[in-house]
């Protein structure tokens, strides 16, 4: 059985005329595994390595230079939770808040709580030093948060 | 023009109801600039732009006529027009509000940049956490196709162009031109070796441009009001210096930190950072002084407090020892914190970020900041102050050891925090005493 979905295939066929090269689709098709899957299995990529006509190796090189993505070892919780501990952040209690969250919650950056609904991260600045400390869930923002802002907005 | 009679330009159609709108942005004369632009001739367009001394909003602050004109003249095939949205200099977040809140100013600049240097694919490189950001530009982009200002024959001018999103995966390197090419192909964001400049040899081994998004956001200013309006804002070149290429236009100021209104503030370029502080970020909080400033993002270095009254130019910076205006990005730090605290953070900053493509950036950058845990930990001795200003003189691109600039962001904090404040350095590690800042050292 294919390890991509049907709707993975997909995005990356449409991506696919979008480039002069089929390697410029590497991060698109990594980006919806992982959204599916929650990690980039062996065997996905393998498969994106055939669309794309690259070696696997090509693909994990590229995979293995971004700390985002995930592999089958380590996958994703429900939700990933980014705190950014970047100066503007630090001056406004970033890395207090990031502490505060691995005691709650028993874990280290980088790990996923027991119950597999959140994966806490340490983040470089997310760009939105307007509300530090700062904080991204998925892929939204969410400016000026506390330990209970963020316990309520992920585990709820 | 003074900076009270000054009215926003990037800025002016903020908290308007559905800014992001394509009705609400023509309502308010948007794509006016694209048509004017698209009955002119491409190299007038370049002209304009090159007479308005418009610099690079990135960071480098390279003048965007003069790039478009590295491209070769007579090439067949394809030139692509890449946009830089990796936005990631810590304390920089103008891209985000600009194009959150007004997409279509934005995307009206690339079309007219892409028409100026014959490109018919745009790539808009976003960076992934600007979830937000990347949901407007699609639902905008949408938009202009369904209204004849992007795909076949624009605006009936026979003029094509097609612009992709291209989303980031977290790394702060892909905001260097090169790095960003690298990423873009599917590949490490590795950055290159230059020459080739990309204008020769870029994205997909074609011509390339790479722009910044706050960049392209004055381009349909200019096209509209004129070179010569965009030169009534700003600081003039001196007359003295034949290699400065003046500042003009209005620029987005990102004001963070220890203030009472940190956000971002758009004004004539050559603000002091004293008048940014006081009069459009409510003062130092707490009641409290400034021990430091940071002019432009961290990779610039700090100032301090005797130094606020230096203008907020691309020449200004430099003249206090700072790398330079870097992104505008301002991030107070007031006179109860650490620049022993501080100095770590950025250390810590490019260390995470390294690509580790070059051995004095990967190694200074990773040995700099364990110096300075260590010092945290209460373990310092006085010679590691000399070691960090070693290893600050020995990375980066301005000693000549290194493919990119990182490096020399890097090396500019350490510098700069050195120089500037040695004696609390060496107070702090005569003490012995360990930082109170709450760090989880052994993450990642």
């Amino acid at each position: 059985m294919s390890e991509l979905s049907d709707n993975a295939k997909k995005v990356i066929e449409d991506h696919l005329g979008r480039y002069p090269s089929k390697q410029a689709v590497t991060l698109p098709a990594l980006h919806v595994v992982q959204q599916e899957t929650g990690c980039v299995s062996r065997k996905a990529i393998k498969e994106i390595a055939d669309m794309l006509e690259l070696s696997p190796a090509q693909i994990n090189d590229t995979l293995s230079f971004y700390g985002f993505f995930r592999t089958e070892e380590d996958p994703l919780g429900k939700k990933r939770v980014w705190i950014c501990r970047s100066l503007p952040c630090m001056l406004r209690g970033g890395e207090e808040l990031l502490a505060e969250l691995c005691e709650r919650w028993g874990i280290l950056p980088g790990q996923t709580t027991a119950d597999g609904k959140v994966t806490l991260e340490l983040a470089e600045c997310l760009g939105a030093c307007d509300g530090a400390p700062c904080m991204l869930v998925d892929d939204e923002l969410s400016l000026c948060v506390t330990a209970d802002d963020v316990e309520k907005m992920v585990r709820g | 023009m003074s900076n009270e009679d000054f009215k926003p330009v990037l800025l002016s159609r903020q908290g308007k109801p559905n800014s992001h709108k394509l009705a609400s942005y023509k309502a308010d004369g948007g794509y006016q600039a694209l048509a004017k632009a698209l009955s002119m001739k491409n190299t007038e367009v370049i002209d304009v732009v090159k007479a308005s001394g418009l610099r690079g909003r990135g960071g480098a602050g390279f003048p965007t006529g003069l790039k478009w004109t590295f491209l070769p003249k007579d090439v067949t095939g394809p030139i692509y027009l890449c946009i830089n949205g990796d936005e990631s200099e810590p304390g920089t977040f103008n891209n985000r509000v600009l194009i959150e809140q007004d997409p279509h100013q934005v995307l009206e600049g690339i079309v007219i940049s892409s028409f100026a240097t014959r490109t018919t694919t745009a790539y808009f490189y976003l960076r992934y956490e600007y979830g937000r950001c990347y949901r407007v530009l699609k639902d905008a982009i949408d938009e202009m196709y369904d209204n004849h200002l992007l795909g076949k024959n624009i605006l009936g001018s026979g003029y094509d162009l097609d612009i992709h999103l291209h989303r980031g995966a977290c790394a702060y390197i892909c905001g260097e031109e090169t790095g960003l090419i690298e990423s873009l192909e599917g590949k490490r964001a590795w950055p290159r070796i230059k020459p080739p400049f990309p204008a020769i040899e870029g994205a997909f081994r074609r011509p390339t441009v790479v722009n910044n998004v706050e960049t392209m956001a004055c381009i349909p200013h200019i096209i509209n009001k004129g070179a010569e309006w965009f030169m009534t804002m700003g600081v003039p070149k001196d007359p003295n210096n034949p290699r400065d290429a003046g500042s003009y236009g209005p620029k987005l100021y990102c004001i963070s930190g220890h203030v009472n209104k940190p956000g971002l503030v758009e004004l004539p370029m050559g603000i002091t950072a004293r008048e940014l502080i006081d009069k459009h970020a409510g003062g130092v909080w707490k009641g409290r002084k400034a021990k430091a400033v940071v002019p432009g993002g961290i990779s610039m270095g700090f100032m301090s407090e005797k130094e606020l009254d230096t203008p907020l130019d691309f020449a200004g910076p430099g003249r206090v020892g700072c790398l330079g205006l870097g992104t505008a990005a301002v991030i107070v730090i007031d006179d109860h914190t650490s620049m022993v605290d501080v100095l770590y953070n950025a250390c810590r900053f490019f260390a995470h970020e390294s690509c580790g493509q070059c051995t004095p950036c990967r190694e200074g950058t990773a040995w700099s900041t364990k110096i300075l845990e260590r010092i945290r930990q209460g373990h310092g001795k006085l010679s590691d102050i000399d070691v960090l200003l070693e290893i600050s003189s020995s990375i980066g691109t301005i000693p000549g050891t290194t493919i990119c600039g990182l490096a020399d962001g890097a090396a500019w904090p350490m510098k700069t925090a050195i120089n500037k404040f040695r004696a609390e350095f060496e107070e702090y590690i005569k003490s012995g005493r360990k930082s109170e800042s709450k760090t989880l050292a052994g993450a990642h």
